[in-house]
């Protein structure tokens, strides 16, 4: 996907754009909303991540503004007041979503999903691998005329595998980015979504291959 | 210690009774006194015609005086009462007639008018009238004195009605004024003690002014009451921007550390710099959930005072919470289903407390719930109430009971390493108790927890 993320904080500005980036994501940073303009002017995005305190200006003005002009680009909000009148706000004003800092960025992922899934997006988003198509916003399958719908940690698991066929992913690795950190998991805890996700891809080309020892990888036959 | 003062109903009816009491026996004397010397009056009346009918039958001669005595003036006398007579008549010193030793008075100028006095002869009070006449013996006047005496039996027994007549006066009057004095307190106290209730009604969130109507004595206690709620309020509000300040200047770096940590985490493949990160990770998610929940809970302290108190469509809400919570959810392969919101279901209310407590509630849900379950959202109407519930299929209430778990930075035995800051259901039973409803945790029937949210339809 393609992020336009406006944030003045510097640092958190340049450690969201990296971790964002780590996702396969390309980011686009504007530190204030002049910029933020210039940028939108400039290019397509498919999605906007936007602060709401910024030294030119509110957040909220320019969702307001850019929802007036009928532009409808998808906005989720990184808030960090957190009241909840704040958050009832944003939402009122147009955006799609709304974050609140420090946010998860498999929350995160998983709301700009979201909001793409409901504005019916027409994001290309669907790759082909070994007689399989993936629609990952659909969360579905494809392989022959059978569509085959997967759970959340499925899709999250299948779509880090196929970020890199062939590539090893440790089990810790998976374990990381499948659970939330608040989560006491064991990395075994991997195996049964790993199992699950096989018996979906039964029948097409690609098959997950246990490394021993290290963990597993995607491969085509 | 000091002890607390008098109640002022008991002070304002004792000292009305004290006027009441020194009114009453001032009535007493007065009506003893007025009816003795009526009384008296009219002995004296009788006993003055007795004499003067004695006196008129007094002859002069050549010899001396003759003296007639006339008994109807003794049957008037007996007419009255059964009260003893005597009498005495003298002539130039000397008694002519009658007891001797009945009292004159000593000092009194002869005098043709009847003079009264009272005097005690033979061990009995009585009441003495004494008239003089001239007599002409041989030409020459002689000075007669007619003393009739009157036992007062029957006067003191009259006397002694009259005294239980006039107590008895003075009791019922007093009585009476016992009664009004108690009518008095009461009405002169209402104003106080309708405003105590008022002010004792309030719940304890309620900070809006007392506005309730005051005599002029009371206003400037309710000013100064409304003085002191209005510092209050303000040094709450001030609480308010001050947690929302440092919250979101404590957020923005932590966004950083945790952005920062994840980066590493996932760039890293040493075990302990990996286990580090975790723990940091976790560290932020845990203040910045604390600071949320701090923050929400000054939130509802702050809001209840001037509740938003509007018409909240509960369907819309609990739909739109389900949505926004949907993310979350599916990122642990949790569903979460909403069943009673298809048709809106309004309460009066403050829409942002409830949509707090709701979230509190679906949050705890999608914590504690162990992946791939259901957390059902229902909303009912039943008997004049809304009854929303969120049932999940988590770890329970570990054996702790809702009062303990609802105390501020209480959480349950069974968290283990959940992230939590105990304020969560704490909010919960305040908005709950705000809006005059409840709110109820229990065990659900084959696992997990069932938290009910019941506030009553307007």
């Amino acid at each position: 996907m393609r992020f336009l993320l406006v944030e003045d904080n510097p640092e958190l500005s340049c450690s969201v754009a990296d971790r964002l980036r780590l996702d396969g994501h390309a980011v686009d940073s504007a530190a204030s909303l002049s910029e933020a303009r210039d940028c939108l002017a400039a290019a397509g995005y498919d999605l906007i991540l936007l602060d709401i305190s910024l030294p030119d200006g509110d957040g909220r003005d320019f969702l307001k503004s850019e929802r007036r002009a009928g532009r409808d680009t998808p906005i989720i909000v990184m808030t960090a007041r957190a009241a909840v009148s704040d958050r009832v706000d944003v939402l009122d004003l147009g955006a799609d979503d709304y974050v609140t800092k420090p946010f998860d960025f498999a929350e995160l992922e998983a709301r700009c999903r979201a909001v793409l899934r409901r504005r019916g997006s027409a994001l290309q988003t669907v790759r082909a691998f070994a007689g399989l198509t993936f629609n990952p916003l659909t969360a579905t399958l494809t392989i022959g005329p059978e569509t085959r719908e997967l759970r959340n940690r499925e899709l999250r698991l299948f779509e880090i595998l196929l970020s890199a066929p062939d590539r090893i992913f440790s089990k810790a690795h998976l374990c990381d980015r499948l659970f939330s950190y608040a989560e006491a998991v064991t990395d075994n805890a991997i195996e049964v979504y790993v199992g699950r996700l096989r018996r979906k891809l039964e029948g097409s080309g690609a098959r997950i291959e246990t490394v021993r020892g290290i963990g597993y990888r995607l491969v085509a036959e | 210690m000091k002890q607390a003062p008098m109640s002022l109903r008991r002070r304002l009816v004792l000292q009305l009774l004290g006027i009441a009491a020194v009114l009453a026996i001032l009535l007493y004397l007065t009506v003893r006194t007025v009816a003795n010397s009526a009384a008296e009056a009219t002995q004296d009346g009788v006993l003055g015609a007795a004499t003067m009918a004695i006196a008129e039958r007094l002859q002069g001669g050549d010899t001396g005086v003759s003296l007639d005595l006339p008994y109807e003036a003794f049957s008037i006398l007996g007419s009255i009462s059964d009260d003893r007579i005597f009498y005495r008549v003298d002539a130039n010193g000397e008694t002519l007639t009658g007891y001797a030793d009945l009292p004159l008075p000593r000092h009194a100028a002869p005098s043709v008018e009847p003079v009264f006095f009272s005097d005690f002869y033979r061990e009995f009070a009585v009441r003495i009238a004494v008239t003089n006449r001239a007599v002409l013996v041989n030409r020459q006047p002689i000075l007669v004195t007619v003393a009739v005496a009157q036992t007062r039996q029957g006067q003191e027994a009259i006397a002694q009605r009259t005294a239980n007549l006039a107590a008895a006066i003075g009791l019922a009057a007093f009585a009476l004024a016992a009664l009004l004095s108690m009518l008095t307190a009461g009405s002169v106290l209402g104003p106080i003690n309708r405003l105590a209730d008022a002010v004792g009604r309030r719940g304890p969130h309620d900070l809006r002014a007392v506005d309730h109507p005051s005599p002029e004595e009371l206003r400037p206690l309710v000013t100064s009451l409304n003085g002191f709620i209005a510092r209050l309020r303000g040094a709450l509000s001030r609480t308010e921007t001050f947690i929302a300040e440092a919250a979101h200047h404590i957020r923005t770096p932590l966004a950083t550390v945790r952005a920062r940590a994840e980066i590493a985490l996932r760039q890293s493949e040493a075990d302990e710099t990996r286990e580090t990160m975790r723990a940091v990770i976790r560290a932020v998610e845990e203040s910045s959930r604390s600071a949320s929940q701090l923050l929400d809970h000054a939130t509802v302290v702050y809001r209840s005072d001037r509740l938003a108190d509007g018409p909240v469509d509960l369907s819309k809400l609990l739909q739109g919470l389900a949505r926004s919570h949907g993310p979350t959810a599916e990122l642990r392969d949790l569903t979460i289903s909403v069943s009673g919101a298809d048709c809106p279901v309004t309460v009066q209310g403050d829409r942002l407390l409830l949509e707090s407590a709701l979230r509190n509630l679906i949050d705890n849900a999608i914590k504690y719930s162990p992946p791939e379950t259901e957390i059902a959202l229902s909303l009912a109407a039943r008997d004049g109430k809304a009854v929303i519930a969120v049932r999940d299929r988590g770890r329970g209430l570990g054996g702790r009971s809702q009062p303990e778990l609802a105390r501020r930075f209480v959480r349950g035995a069974n968290v283990d390493d959940v992230v939590g800051s105990g304020l969560g259901l704490t909010i919960v039973e305040e908005v709950a108790e705000i809006h005059g409803g409840s709110f109820l945790l229990t065990e659900r029937k084959g696992g997990g927890t069932c938290a009910e949210l019941v506030l009553p339809l307007r």
